[in-house]
């Protein structure tokens, strides 16, 4: 117990403390059923009651599409939030009405008291079921209306951007809504005549808006120009389609579900939801209106934004076939003439029909009031009254309509769920559809929509994705979410943020950051600018999320302070233009990197400084790891990273310390001895780190000549301590990166340590020890050496027990990186010695970034908690790194200390500061944006559960360290069942028989389960100490991708690659198979699998493998000339070696460190290291899946 | 014989409390009262973890001994009531050391864990806890040893 706090006494409160919910206990979790969203129809309904009231806020709600796709970064500051706000709900509550379609007439009158929006309760098959007859009857009406929501969009675009640009001439606010039609109705003609008119509507937005608006102008265009079209029918009913986007396509579908209902129950229904949208609709006037007085850029964007949103979304609803919307987000044109297609209209329509129907939609003022108290009669009176003046187009209407509707995009995604869960399930689908089709990510599409749907993790087999697992993603209108960081580099465990600490502890999910921020890029926006831009209290960077409040002033959005914009900003450097201060690349890119000015330096930029310390004790020259070593300095010798200034050194040191004075004009390198390992000294400072490029031939004689230096030597001693404080001597003048090679346990002069490892206690299932440092002296040098900006690197090349966990210390606190070879031998073990080539490789020629520090910022309300990774916390939020290296991950835990409420968005931004080998002085800024939510139900939507995994990992390590083993391991296992207790407490009427998890966590248990058998945490398999210690070490400073890849390797079948389905990368054609369950039961003996543990690579064969697969791909006749010791696959000329040589060669580019291949017969010793990996099956010493599967539930009915 | 006792009892715990007062007393809280301090100053960035350690922990142990020491002394005066009072404490600081990370010099504090938010709110609250005890208790033993002085 060094750290007393919060480490409670095992079992019950171990979990508590280790999700994040902390001690708050389980049954807090259990919110009254379907109450969580019932919570959320709350506030709507009370809008709709009070419009005037809340005029303010309905911008919000109404706004939903529109500011789904664009809400202005820029908008008004005030109305910032607000219009996030929007964003988020609109989508949330109209989602749900998508799913309308599925309920029927009794459970509707529940769903009417909490919602409407939410009234899609009942079970699909009696939905489904109930269409047929009961649509036909409501069809008529439901029809229009569904038409006209859905066309709605288009004339609502033109009202709304109309009323934008009315709105500065006192246009009339929230309590008149009903003139809003009106006078839309009357700028029609500017606007709606397409093409031109809305260029000049848009042309305003462009001022306002960044890049992306010539991107919409156009689509704008081509929509207006789309909408004449439009069948006069259709567009007749635009006037009730008042509501803009979301709400429409909400609505519309709402309403074809309706179809599905009696009469009765749906009329008052349609209603609520048709004044639903009839606020929505008068709703973005509003903001926008509001919006204008402010500023006028963000209001013209906001209704583009309503605009290019509002044509989308309804596009995949009507056409009602979700996977067509991605192609709907990429040409809008096309998937409108879908919509159109689909509802087989033919006739065009012209835009002053539109005009009228705008007129017509004057008729809202009723609904309007009816709103307040739903009267059923009256909005139907209206659709009719709006369809009516053009009595044309119904009858040829409806067909196309109905034609259209059935294929409903929730329903086939999932039949025969559970009915309580169908709300949640379905609002999801409904939000992400939209929000996918809206964002353009086509990729999340098929995953996101069902992030909620409940999962039986006990029936469901397979619950592995086809390929690998995407990030998910936030739920922000498309605009933010194109500008937001991408996942690779920045991923919260929650994407969805609980509004408070109260809901994170119920949620029992870690709030934490995965970060990996210097990532190799392939396109990094550089920016040269003598003022960087800066929030003047927080110090926070400009960025895309930042609000402009005009062109003087933009807003901060993590401290909300008002700064000024420089002169100097108002001039775009790309655009050559001045003042559009939002089109600088600062504000376009949530990532880029600046060239900081000397302002940003506490001393000249330093230069490249490498120092390699190496063991030439007997035990390492037996190994024969300097070969490689001095092999790959000489290749890499140029590549080293850095300038002109570049110094290198080298030490050596058995029981002794040599120096090698390198020194400039001498004949050969001179060894200098230093055998006073007590008291170290420097003997020449001035030689031993020379120029690279002038000694460049004294440092390749040395190169040359050190691996044959020690042949025969006796030492067996290891005085690693005083080579390390002589080469911290060395160092501290500039600073620079250490790599140490060390081969055994330091035995002589400071920091010699002990064996501690027990052979005998492997395998013990109790207690672990000695996975915390035996001394403090590499941890103090490791600080030394950071304050003095040097990182030290180790590798560490041994056959026995080492002592990693003290040794790793030096890394750790330095911000180094740890590279571990178990049983290392240049000739015995190919494997290893290919993979140190690799690495080396790697290491010598990665970006490197010297004296950097990096600092997190987030939004007030929440605060950083603990930090893991390999570093030095110098204060609560800044890092301190000696050296920063591509291959870095971070972690962050997260707290809300004040209540998120009064905002609907967080941001999180990560600066590193770091000296590049050129000597310049950079700044890397990555920014994440995130809604906030209120309901458990978002958060577990939102959950991403490989950050949630890795983050578990991470505070599992240092559980394991600070407490002991089996604490970790326990806590883990709690924090599934936490987890999945609380989800299954919110969700009502649930069967406890069974395990239900939602779709985003449906992978929780099994990563878990993964985590438990991995390396790291594994109890009762032989597990050595070091090999432990190393993959812990692994998991507190790997990203998370190849984090994921450890935990969770990835199995293909590869004996049989087709061509189907892949992929082509660089003019290769790269095969995907399916990833395959790690169980036994997929491997076939007629098989050939490759499992792709991240760091390597098994190629299991099995015995009866078609022989022609062993011939073309492996290169040998039969399955008994395989050699056991393989590494390499031939370069045959057949079409299966060349798919399986791609593939493989493809894997191995995703990722920095080159895996190395190993081929595994079934009688190699390495084979189980491959079955260990088969995490889904029984050992002696671990759970199966499903066994694990039956634990967790028996501990959540516990 | 019993007078006597008493009289000599009483003049011991005099001495103690008085020893308490004059020394111990003022210091101990002054101690808590800069480890409070040094925590607040890491928590709001002000200094290097490294350096408020190095000047943190050479005074914890004189801390320790120092409450050790008066308990001795309480111990020596039958002073049962005030040992039983601070026995929790020593026994709180025995723990305490004995369960410090791996650390070659004296001292409880770890720059690498110490920005750890957890351990950093642990720490300001310990601080705040010994700093209410030893002023209590510090004016617990000047009553006492007045009490003592004026009913002698």
């Amino acid at each position: 117990m060094s750290a007393p706090a919060g480490l409670p006494p095992r079992p019950a409160a171990a979990a508590a403390a280790f999700s994040p919910g902390g001690p708050g206990s389980s049954l807090e979790a259990a919110a009254p059923g379907s109450g969580a969203p019932r919570c959320q129809n709350g506030p709507m309904q009370s809008q709709m009651q009070f419009p005037s009231g809340y005029g303010s806020h309905l911008p919000n709600y109404s706004a939903p599409s529109g500011h789904y796709s664009q809400v202005p970064n820029k908008a008004a500051a005030s109305h910032l939030d607000n219009q996030y706000r929007a964003s988020y709900y609109p989508g949330y509550y109209s989602a749900p009405a998508q799913n309308v379609m599925t309920s029927v007439g009794s459970n509707v009158l529940n769903a009417q008291e909490s919602h409407q929006l939410y009234n899609n309760t009942p079970p699909h098959s009696g939905g489904s079921s109930d269409r047929p007859v009961q649509g036909a009857v409501s069809s008529a009406s439901y029809l229009h209306v569904s038409a006209q929501q859905s066309y709605s969009a288009f004339d609502n675009h033109y009202s709304t951007s109309v009323s934008s640009s009315v709105a500065s001439q006192g246009f009339p606010l929230n309590s008149d809504h009903y003139a809003m039609p009106v006078v839309s109705g009357a700028m029609y003609p500017n606007v709606s005549y397409p093409p031109v008119a809305a260029g000049v509507v848009y042309g305003q937005t462009f001022t306002s808006q960044s890049l992306p608006a010539v991107g919409q102008f156009k689509e704008t265009n081509a929509f207006s120009s789309q909408s004449t079209s439009v069948p006069h029918s259709l567009q007749q009913h635009v006037p009730v389609g008042y509501n803009t986007t979301l709400s429409t396509v909400s609505s519309a579908q709402a309403v074809q579900d309706n179809l599905s209902r009696n009469l009765t129950g749906s009329v008052p229904k349609v209603n609520n939801q048709i004044n639903t949208g009839g606020i929505d609709s008068s709703q973005p006037v509003h903001s926008v209106s509001q919006n204008v007085p402010f500023t006028k850029p963000g209001a013209g964007t906001s209704a583009a934004s309503a605009v290019m949103s509002s044509v989308r979304s309804p596009a995949p609803s009507l056409s009602s076939k979700p996977p067509s919307s991605p192609s709907v987000t990429q040409s809008p044109e096309l998937a409108l003439q879908e919509a159109l297609d689909s509802s087989s209209t033919t006739s065009s329509a012209s835009p002053v029909l539109n005009n009228y129907d705008a007129l017509e939609g004057g008729g809202y003022p009723e609904t309007r009031s009816v709103t307040s108290s739903p009267v059923p009669s009256p909005s139907v009176l209206q659709t009719s009254k709006a369809s009516k003046p053009f009595g044309y187009g119904y009858p040829a209407l409806q067909p196309g309509y109905q034609n259209a509707t059935p294929p409903t995009p929730v329903q086939p995604s999932n039949p025969g769920h559970h009915s309580g869960f169908q709300h949640y399930a379905q609002q999801y689908p409904g939000v992400s559809q939209l929000s996918s089709s809206l964002g353009g990510l086509s990729l999340q599409h098929s995953q996101q929509p069902e992030s909620l749907r409940p999962v039986n993790l006990t029936h469901d087999r397979n619950i592995l994705p086809v390929s690998s697992v995407p990030a998910p993603v936030p739920n922000l209108n498309s605009d933010l979410r194109k500008l937001n960081c991408s996942p690779d580099s920045f991923r919260c465990t929650l994407t969805n943020i609980p509004q408070t600490q109260a809901l994170l502890n119920k949620a029992k999910l870690p709030l934490g950051l995965l970060l990996h921020p210097f990532r190799d890029l392939t396109q990094l926006p550089v920016i040269t600018s003598s003022t960087i831009v800066r929030c003047r209290s927080c110090r926070t960077y400009i960025n895309p999320f930042v609000s402009f409040i005009d062109q003087r002033r933009w807003k901060c959005n993590l401290c909300y302070r008002v700064n000024d914009v420089p002169e100097e900003f108002m001039y775009n450097p790309l655009t050559r233009s001045y003042g559009e201060p939002h089109k600088r690349p600062e504000v376009q890119n949530s990532t880029v990197e600046f060239i900081a000015s000397s302002d940003y330096m506490l001393r000249p930029p330093q230069p490249a400084v490498y120092l390699f310390v190496l063991d030439v004790s007997h035990n390492a020259v037996e190994a024969g790891y300097l070969t490689i070593l001095c092999q790959s300095l000489l290749e890499n010798l140029d590549k080293l990273p850095g300038d002109s200034r570049t110094r290198i050194g080298f030490i050596t040191f058995d029981s002794t310390v040599q120096f090698y004075n390198l020194q400039e004009g001498l004949s050969q390198p001179q060894m200098l001895i230093v055998s006073d390992i007590d008291d170290i000294f420097l003997p020449t400072p001035d030689s031993l780190l020379v120029n690279l490029h002038e000694s460049k031939e004294l440092i390749k004689d040395l190169l040359n000549a050190l691996p044959n230096m020690f042949t025969n030597t006796r030492e067996t001693h290891s005085a690693l301590g005083p080579a390390l404080q002589a080469a911290f001597k060395l160092m501290s003048p500039t600073g620079g990166r250490i790599s140490v090679f060390q081969t055994q346990l330091p035995s002589l002069g400071a920091g010699l340590l002990h064996s501690r490892e027990d052979p005998n206690q492997r395998s013990s299932t109790k207690v672990v020890q000695h996975l915390g440092p035996a001394t403090d002296f590499y941890k103090k040098l490791a600080l030394d050496c950071s304050g003095q900006q040097t990182a030290v690197d180790l590798f560490l090349l041994s056959s026995q027990y080492s002592d990693l966990a003290s040794l790793a210390c030096m890394s750790k606190y330095s911000a180094g990186c740890i590279y571990y070879y178990p049983s290392f031998h240049r000739s015995h073990n190919p494997a290893q010695a290919e993979k140190l080539q690799k690495d080396l490789k790697r290491y010598l020629t990665r970006k490197i970034g010297f004296e950097a520090v990096m600092r997190i910022r987030c939004t007030k309300g929440l605060s950083i908690h603990t930090f893991h990774g390999n570093f030095f916390v110098r204060s609560t939020d800044l890092l301190s790194l000696a050296n920063v290296n591509p291959d870095a991950g971070f972690a962050v835990q997260m707290s809300i200390e004040e209540s998120l409420t009064d905002t609907s968005l967080v941001c999180f931004q990560t600066a590193l500061l770091y000296t590049s080998s050129k000597g310049e002085r950079r700044i890397r800024v990555h920014t994440l944006c995130l809604p906030v939510v209120s309901s458990l139900s978002d958060v577990y939507a939102g959950a991403d559960v490989q950050a949630v995994v890795c983050l578990l990992a991470n505070m599992a390590v240092d559980r394991s360290v600070s407490s002991s083993l089996a604490d970790a391991r326990d806590a883990l296992v709690n924090a599934v069942v936490d987890s999945l207790a609380a989800y299954m407490s919110t969700a009502s009427n649930l069967q406890q028989s069974m395990l239900i998890a939602p779709n985003s966590l449906k992978l929780f248990p099994l990563y878990i389960l993964a985590l438990l058998k991995q390396k790291a945490f594994r109890t009762g398999t032989s597990t050595r100490l070091d090999d432990r210690v190393y993959a812990m070490c692994q998991m507190k400073s790997q990203p998370l991708v190849h984090l994921m890849k450890m935990i969770h390797p990835n199995l293909y079948r590869i004996d049989k690659l087709t061509d189907e389905s892949t992929i082509h990368v660089n003019d290769r054609v790269v095969p995907q198979p399916p990833l395959q369950k790690l169980s036994a039961e997929k491997l076939t003996r007629e098989g050939a699998f490759l499992m792709d543990c991240g760091s390597i690579f098994y190629l299991w064969i099995g015995k009866n493998c078609d022989n022609n697969f062993i011939k073309d791909v492996l290169g040998y006749p039969n399955y008994a000339s395989v050699p056991q010791k393989m590494t390499q696959l031939p370069e045959v000329d057949a079409p299966s070696s060349e798919r399986t040589r791609s593939f493989i060669s493809w894997l191995r580019d995703s990722r920095p460190l080159s895996p190395v291949l190993q081929v595994i017969k079934d009688e190699n010793p390495a084979k189980t290291d491959f079955f260990q990996h088969l995490i889904e099956d029984r050992t002696e010493a671990a759970f199966s899946y499903y066994e694990f599967l039956l634990n967790i539930q028996q501990q959540i009915c516990k | 014989m019993g007078y006597w006792e008493g009289i000599l009892c009483e003049g011991d715990e005099a001495l103690a409390q008085g020893a308490q007062r004059s020394c111990g007393c003022p210091w101990i809280p002054e101690s808590a009262q800069g480890q409070i301090i040094a925590f607040d100053e890491l928590k709001t960035d002000y200094k290097n973890p490294i350096d408020q350690c190095n000047t943190l922990n050479p005074l914890v142990l004189p801390e320790y001994l120092i409450h050790a020491f008066f308990c001795v002394m309480f111990l020596c005066a039958a002073e049962w009531l005030t040992l039983g009072l601070n026995m929790p404490l020593l026994a709180y600081h025995i723990w305490r050391y004995m369960s410090r990370p791996v650390m070659s010099g004296p001292g409880l504090y770890d720059p690498t864990t110490i920005m750890n938010a957890d351990i950093l709110a642990y720490c300001q609250k310990e601080g705040w806890c010994k700093l209410a005890f030893y002023l209590l208790s510090f004016f617990y033993y000047l009553y006492g040893m007045i009490y003592v002085l004026v009913s002698s």
